[in-house]
């Protein structure tokens, strides 16, 4: 009786000390809930406000107090926008751009690698330290003497000044590379050696197809920084029809008296295929960041 | 090196063949990206060139120029100085603790991480052009919601003395970025050491400044650098926004070296500048590396 009576209680507790620590938990988590909605609704705030403000009517625009969501959304300053401004075209440019570095990434990057990766010659050691170390060379040093050998080799105002540098290897995505190809079992190397593959078979036949993780990180973070890129192409290039988004955007500043609510919608625009290329491929974003990050 | 070369089998001679057949596009990058540049550079840096005209070697003049009668290099190294003393810390400090919060074990995290990194993705000009009209100081949305409390606020990037710190407070926004690699480093600690403190009674307080902090010197020091590059490089911003201004307040260094260079065409005097952020960049980059033997932790 009494032993019952004890082992009850003791369970009671037990139940009663879960169901506490399970409240806690819970008003924890509320907490951490809370705090986060908050912050990453301060995050999203100018994309909002932007957002908003370009499904204004203009006479809305410098309202007080503001609205914040329009009560009649203008669907139409989108179209007008793309009137107005040259948005198309830049954007095309950007997208030229874009597939031309990645197709350089592409074809330079696993070469270099699989060379650092799965072969041994003098140098190499002091090679791979030196390719890592102009990872950390600010680019404007470049830009002076660069833009001096393009404008001899008349390549100023071409797309070449700001295509031609990824077809000889961008050191973090051979870092990424050799890092991933050096994860891949020589085993398999060497069962295709036995039938008969050269070197360069084996990169074609079986390296490349495997790295596809490492290519698409590639690929997303060549398409994020060309896209973005300013400082070059505002260099490099005079003909305003040739400007990428970034600089187009930009000039459209200084060039057309400020309508905000069309102006709002072109840079939301602007930012569109990277907002839908950052949804799509978040985890090789992430993962590429994270994993030079960790080694680094 | 011929002895190696000599000492070798036919077969690791193939190899080595190879493999430098592989590296022949870095190779010949390294050499017209990197080396021929920084070569350049010093060279016209000696040099009064305005591009129309070949180099005419002046000497040391530029350099003297700069560091003895120049109030712009002056002033856009402090405008730069103070944006990454403001920044720098903020951004290493706020990004640990946006990257703790991500890093705890609640289901949803995910979407959050999302949002948070979705700045990080965004271009300089798109982000400068929205918080251009974000910051508005009659219309714009902080300080419309400032008014509702009763504060005034300022006139952000239109004021001499507001301009600078709201480009920071900008640059923080893509605070995301620096807290992913933060979480790739959190979640690389392995779990039974928190287990074992755990049990040794170690409060979370405890456990964050004895396993985590130590644990995350490696990414500290890996983030410290790349930050601090990437402040001192600061351009975008300034061109689209501010044009340095108002009054020079965010005339930064690379932004003073793009106008000397590009607009002014003083090609000689604007190497000396890009140089000499280069060999502070390098010597920032030389302590922090230096002086990381006592700070940062190393498992093995």
């Amino acid at each position: 009786m009494r032993i019952d009576a004890q082992s009850l209680s003791i369970q009671q507790q037990l139940r009663r000390s879960t169901a506490r620590r399970r409240a806690l938990r819970l008003a924890g988590n509320a907490v951490v809930y809370a705090l986060m909605t908050f912050l990453a609704l301060l995050f999203m705030l100018p994309i909002f406000w932007m957002a908003s403000t370009s499904l204004k009517l203009p006479q809305e625009i410098f309202a007080w107090p503001p609205e914040w969501i329009p009560s009649s959304p203008q669907w139409g300053n989108y179209a007008e926008a793309f009137g107005k401004y040259p948005l198309a075209r830049y954007m095309l440019n950007s997208a030229i751009l874009v597939v031309a570095n990645i197709i350089g990434g592409l074809i330079s990057v696993p070469i270099i690698a699989y060379g650092f990766a799965r072969f041994e010659f003098p140098f190499k050691h002091v090679l791979f330290l030196l390719m890592l170390s102009t990872m950390m060379v600010p680019g404007h040093i470049k830009l002076i003497p660069l833009f001096w050998l393009y404008q001899k080799l008349g390549l100023i105002d071409t797309y070449w000044p700001l295509i031609l540098p990824s077809f000889f290897g961008n050191p973090f995505f051979i870092f990424l590379m050799t890092q991933f190809i050096r994860t891949i079992p020589r085993e398999l190397d060497d069962a295709a050696r036995i039938d008969g593959a050269g070197a360069w078979g084996i990169l074609f036949r079986i390296i490349i197809p495997l790295c596809r993780p490492a290519l698409t990180v590639v690929v997303v973070f060549t398409f994020v920084w060309v896209w973005n890129d300013f400082l070059e192409p505002i260099i490099f290039l005079r003909d305003w029809d040739s400007y990428p988004i970034s600089v187009g955007l930009a000039f459209f500043q200084g060039r057309y008296s400020v309508e905000w609510h069309l102006f709002m919608g072109a840079t939301l625009v602007s930012i569109l295929p990277i907002l839908v290329l950052y949804f799509f491929a978040q985890r090789h974003l992430i993962g590429g960041l994270a994993s030079i990050g960790i080694k680094g | 090196m011929l002895s190696t070369w000599r000492g070798m089998s036919p077969r690791e001679r193939r190899d080595a063949k190879t493999g430098y057949l592989a590296l022949s596009p870095w190779m010949l990058g390294f050499v017209i990206f990197y080396a021929f540049p920084i070569l350049a550079t010093f060279y016209f840096s000696l040099t009064q060139w305005t591009l129309v005209d070949p180099p005419v070697w002046i000497g040391l003049d530029n350099y003297v120029r700069m560091f003895t009668r120049d109030p712009l290099f002056v002033s856009s190294l402090k405008a730069t100085t103070l944006f990454v003393a403001i920044s720098l810390p903020l951004k290493l400090v706020l990004g640990l603790m946006l990257a703790l919060l991500l890093n705890l074990k609640i289901p949803g995290m995910n979407v959050y991480r999302t949002v948070f990194f979705v700045p990080a993705v965004i271009s300089g000009v798109a982000v400068s052009l929205m918080w251009i009209w974000f910051l508005q100081p009659d219309t714009g949305v902080v300080n419309t919601l400032l008014s509702y409390v009763g504060v005034q606020g300022p006139y952000w990037f239109w004021d001499r003395d507001w301009a600078l710190p709201s480009v920071a407070i900008m640059s923080i926004w893509k605070v995301g970025g620096a807290a992913i690699i933060y979480l790739a480093g959190l979640q690389n600690i392995p779990a039974h050491l928190y287990e074992a403190a755990e049990i040794d009674g170690a409060g979370k307080w405890r456990r964050f400044w004895r396993i985590t902090l130590p644990l995350l010197t490696p990414t500290l020091f890996f983030q410290l650098i790349i930050e601090l590059i990437d402040a001192f490089k600061i351009f975008t911003e300034a061109f689209v926004i501010t044009k340095g201004g108002p009054l020079k307040a965010t005339y930064f260094f690379l932004y003073y070296f793009y106008e000397e260079a590009f607009r002014n065409f003083n090609m000689g005097y604007a190497s000396a500048l890009a140089l000499f952020l280069l060999v502070v960049i390098m010597a920032c980059t030389v302590f922090v590396y230096r002086t990381s033997g006592r700070w940062v932790y190393y498992e093995n």
